[in-house]
C-alpha cells in the first residue's frame, strides 16, 4: 500500500470514529445543562479533561450534589486505563519533550484505536494524531450543540439508534484482527477480552472492564509463558 | 472559585497526569521485548472490552437491547466488507429501526 492511500485510509478510520461519537457529545452537553453548568463549563471539561467516561462521571457527582473531591476521584479512577494507553502508544509517540507533552492530552480510547490498528510507529503516530484532532473537534463542537440543544429531548438520540454509533466504530476497527493471516489468535484474544469486561460490567465502575480486559490478557499470556 | 471549576482544574491536571506519564517518561524508548510482545496482543482485548461495554452496558448493568442488534448487522456489514461509515450507518439504522418498531 503506498503512503497516499494509506493516509486516506487513516483518514476515514479517524473521521468515522470521531462521528460515530457526536451523538455522545450531545449527551455530555446536555448532561452539563441538567447539572446546571454553562456553556463555558462544559467546553471546560471536552477540552481540557477530555475523556469522555471521566467527563460524564464527575458531572453525574456534581448533578448529585457531590463536591469537588469526589468528582475528581470518580473520574480519576474511570481513567487509570489512560494510563496504560500512554505506555502502550509510548514507542511511537517520539520526539521533543514539548512535542510529547502536547500529544499527552491526545490519549483517549479512539486515537489509541486508530493507533493501534497501524503496523509501524510512524503510522501508529500519524493514526493517533488523527484519530485524537479528529475526535478533539467533533466533541468539544457536539458538546457545544448539547448546551445549545439542551432545551429540546435528547431521547432522538435513542429514539434513532445512535447510540448504536459507537460500538460499531470499535468494532470495524478490530475487525482486521478478526480475519487477517493471525486471525485465530486475534480471535481468542478478543473473545477473552470482551468476556473479562461483559462480566466485569456489573461489579466495577465503568472505564474499569476495559483496564481489566488489557491486564487480564496479558496475565493469561505471562502465564501461558512461564 | 466555583466547585465547577475546581473540579475541571483538578480532574484536568490528574487525567492529564495519567495520558502524560506513558509518552513523557518513557519518550521513544523501546520498551523491553517481552513487554513489546505483550503489547502487541493488547489491542484487540482492549477494543473488544469496548465493543462490549458500549453495546451492552448501562451504568453498572448489563442491558441487551437493540444496541446488540445493530452491532450484529455491523459485524454482517463488515463480513460483507462495507467501508467504515457504511458499518456504522448500518448499525444507527438497524437499532433505531427496531425501537421503531418497538423492540
Amino acid at each position: 500500500m503506498d503512503d497516499r492511500t494509506r493516509r486516506r485510509r487513516i483518514h476515514r478510520q479517524a473521521l468515522s470514529i470521531a462521528l460515530a461519537l457526536a451523538p455522545l457529545g450531545i449527551v455530555f452537553g446536555v448532561a452539563c445543562v441538567q447539572a446546571g453548568l454553562g456553556l463555558a463549563e462544559a467546553i471546560g471539561f471536552s477540552a481540557i479533561v477530555f475523556t469522555g467516561s471521566a467527563q460524564f462521571a464527575a458531572v453525574g457527582v456534581l448533578g448529585d450534589g457531590g463536591g469537588a473531591v469526589a468528582a475528581i476521584t470518580a473520574g480519576l479512577l474511570l481513567n487509570i486505563r489512560s494510563l496504560a494507553f500512554g505506555v502502550l502508544l509510548a514507542p511511537s509517540l517520539t520526539g521533543r519533550v514539548a512535542t510529547r507533552a502536547l500529544l499527552a492530552q491526545l490519549v483517549i480510547d479512539e486515537s489509541t484505536a486508530v493507533a493501534t490498528v497501524q503496523d509501524e510507529h510512524r503510522w501508529r503516530r500519524y493514526g493517533f494524531l488523527a484519530g485524537g484532532l479528529a475526535v478533539f473537534a467533533v466533541w468539544n463542537l457536539t458538546t457545544v450543540a448539547g448546551v445549545l440543544l439542551a432545551s429540546v429531548d435528547d431521547g432522538f438520540i435513542t429514539d434513532l439508534g445512535l447510540d448504536a454509533a459507537v460500538p460499531a466504530a470499535f468494532l470495524a476497527l478490530l475487525w482486521p484482527r478478526l480475519v487477517g493471516r493471525d486471525g485465530g489468535d486475534g480471535r481468542r484474544i478478543a473473545i477473552a477480552g470482551g468476556l473479562v469486561a461483559a462480566v466485569a460490567v456489573p461489579f466495577t465502575p465503568p472505564g474499569v472492564p476495559i483496564l481489566l480486559a488489557g491486564l487480564g490478557v496479558l496475565a493469561a499470556r505471562r502465564g501461558s509463558t512461564t | 472559585m466555583s466547585t465547577t471549576v475546581l473540579v475541571i482544574i483538578g480532574l484536568g491536571l490528574g487525567t492529564y497526569a495519567l495520558k502524560a506519564a506513558g509518552p513523557l517518561l518513557l519518550g521513544g524508548r523501546r520498551l523491553p521485548e517481552r513487554v513489546e510482545r505483550a503489547a502487541q496482543l493488547l489491542p484487540a482485548a482492549l477494543l473488544a472490552s469496548l465493543v462490549v461495554v458500549s453495546t451492552v452496558a448501562a451504568d453498572r448493568a448489563l442491558l441487551l437491547d437493540a444496541r446488540l442488534a445493530g452491532v450484529i448487522a455491523a459485524g454482517v456489514a463488515l463480513r460483507l466488507r462495507a467501508p467504515f461509515i457504511v458499518v456504522v450507518a448500518v448499525a444507527v439504522a438497524v437499532t433505531g429501526g427496531l425501537r421503531a418498531l418497538g423492540g
